[in-house]
């Protein structure tokens, strides 16, 4: 059993440590071989899927770049570029690293808002998290990209935990369910790319989605533009400092599972104003409105 | 639920809901008429309403009547390729009234004159729910294999599409009947494990009392 497709949720995050430590193999070969057999296809067939989600993700960057990109809207685009060219002025306080997460954050998340081509991972609005880690991990350690397809897989088991045990829709639990859950499911691979173990895995998954619990979905005239451009940017750095945390061997105090649970408490005690509907938080502040005046 | 569902669907943005599940509303009304939309009057509800310019949903739904996938580049500009293609469409917004705040109606005309009415409604993640169709409420999803048998509300036309399905051996996973009154017009939806192809669905057709058999092929993730 892989854990992740189970209904009542007894197996979830450390249920996949189990498995995995107990058959000595990673979180993300755990839950390829689930699918396999779960979706009677071969290994090669569900690589090349993921392979060509992957492309997509690396398309969807580059198509984010561009300076001249704008939403429907017109209330975002060029932000991505703006920070390219501020990073390769030197004005940034970023190492290359750093500033490539944050750049590549905000191109998938700019590119969508434009209607762009566009993974959604889990969602569409927190699109630009796991293609940041994941990209950037692997330009920066020349990591090969048959284990950066390899960790989609380990991206995707943790997505499902979650799915299962609560939800990643903005509109049933707040931001913290879309920019947390991914948040929590880059870190958790991360990990696994730079040679950290299931059980770290975890833990980066629980600090990763404790630094976004509460985080509500209060998006400017109801577009997923405002704020959710910018905190994909911070949901990528957010889980780049879980998962360095987890490789340091910190561990989060509450265990991943618990986390997720809490997650979903919060979510249900949420006002259903923050929950996508435009009718709170930033949606509603005098400049929110005026924005979603002008758009109408 | 499977990795694609967490790592995908591949979608042109900005809104798996309000983008994606609108197209997917609209290339049912595609499918189900079978044949090149040429008219569409639109209804878009509460929030499809209030945010329809910012999320490209009118573009969504002109671009599922003309038959794009969700991932289609051309769905950004599909407002100018249905002029083009000579789809006469209006759009009415409408604060309330919806089943679901991110549903819509769509009366569409097809190239040989048949109309059909359909109500969808956008429930997430790119996932919808079909309402109503030529104004009998019915509800499917299009998730599995569905085939949606319009006939008259008679004896013996559930037996004999069964007895069809089985002859194939296709599994029923599940079936549902609606009808407007007594006798009259009556909808057939079938989720079959198997997928129905063009054959079964001819023969289905030419049972007494059906008017029509519609295969709607399983949205698959992978």
């Amino acid at each position: 059993m892989d854990g992740t497709n189970r209904r009542n949720g007894a197996y979830g995050m450390a249920g996949m440590v189990a498995e995995a430590e107990m058959q000595g193999i990673s979180i993300s070969e755990l839950i390829l071989s689930g699918q396999i057999r779960d979706l009677a296809l071969t290994r090669e067939i569900l690589m090349e899927k993921m392979r060509h989600r992957l492309q997509v993700m690396r398309e969807g960057i580059e198509a984010g770049l561009d300076p001249y990109l704008r939403s429907v809207s017109g209330l975002s685009g060029g932000n991505a570029w703006r920070l390219k060219q501020a990073q390769q002025e030197g004005k940034l306080a970023a190492d290359t690293f750093s500033a490539g997460l944050m750049i590549r954050a905000m191109a998938m998340s700019e590119n969508n808002a434009a209607m762009g081509r566009i993974v959604a991972c889990p969602t569409a609005g927190s699109c630009g998290i796991v293609p940041a880690v994941l990209l950037s991990l692997m330009e920066a350690r020349n990591i090969p990209e048959e284990r950066v397809v390899m960790a989609l897989f380990h991206v995707a088991g943790v997505g499902m935990v979650i799915a299962d045990q609560a939800t990643v829709s903005g509109a049933q639990g707040g931001c913290q369910a879309e920019c947390g859950s991914a948040c929590a499911m880059a870190a958790s691979a991360a990990v696994e790319l730079l040679g950290g173990t299931p059980r770290m895995s975890a833990h980066a998954c629980a600090i990763a989605l404790k630094t976004l619990l509460g985080l509500v979905c209060d998006p400017v005239a109801g577009l997923v533009e405002v704020p959710c451009a910018k905190r994909n940017v911070s949901g990528a750095v957010n889980a780049m400092a879980a998962a360095n945390m987890a490789l340091a061997g910190i561990e989060s105090a509450i265990p991943a599972d618990e986390v997720i649970w809490a997650m979903k408490q919060i979510g249900d005690g949420m006002s259903g104003t923050l929950k996508e509907t435009a009718k709170g938080g930033l949606a509603v502040t005098p400049t929110g409105l005026r924005i979603a005046a002008e758009i109408r | 639920m499977n990795v694609f569902d967490m790592v995908g669907p591949v979608m042109v943005g900005p809104s798996s809901s309000h983008t994606a599940g609108a197209l997917r509303i609209a290339g049912m009304v595609r499918v189900i008429l079978g044949e090149r939309v040429v008219k569409a009057d639109i209804t878009l509800y509460e929030s499809f309403a209030a945010t329809c310019r910012g999320h490209g949903t009118d573009k969504a739904v002109l671009a599922g009547l003309m038959g794009f996938e969700t991932d289609d580049g051309r769905i950004r500009t599909a407002d100018v390729l249905a002029e083009e293609a000579g789809l006469a469409c209006r759009f009415t917004f409408k604060d309330n009234g919806g089943v679901h705040p991110n549903s819509l109606d769509i009366e569409a005309v097809g190239e040989s004159g048949k109309v059909l009415q359909l109500t969808g409604a956008s429930v997430g993640g790119g996932s919808i729910v079909i309402h109503r169709l030529n104004g009998i409420a019915v509800e499917f999803t299009g998730e599995l294999h569905t085939l949606i048998v319009v006939h008259t509300d008679m004896p013996g036309v559930v037996a004999a599409v069964a007895g069809i399905l089985s002859r194939c051996e296709i599994n029923i996973a599940t079936m549902k009947l609606y009808r407007s009154v007594k006798g009259g017009e009556a909808i057939m939806v079938l989720e079959t494990d198997q997928p129905v192809n063009e054959g079964v669905s001819e023969d289905i057709g030419l049972i007494r009392g059906v008017r029509q058999a519609v295969v709607i092929q399983a949205m698959v993730s992978v």
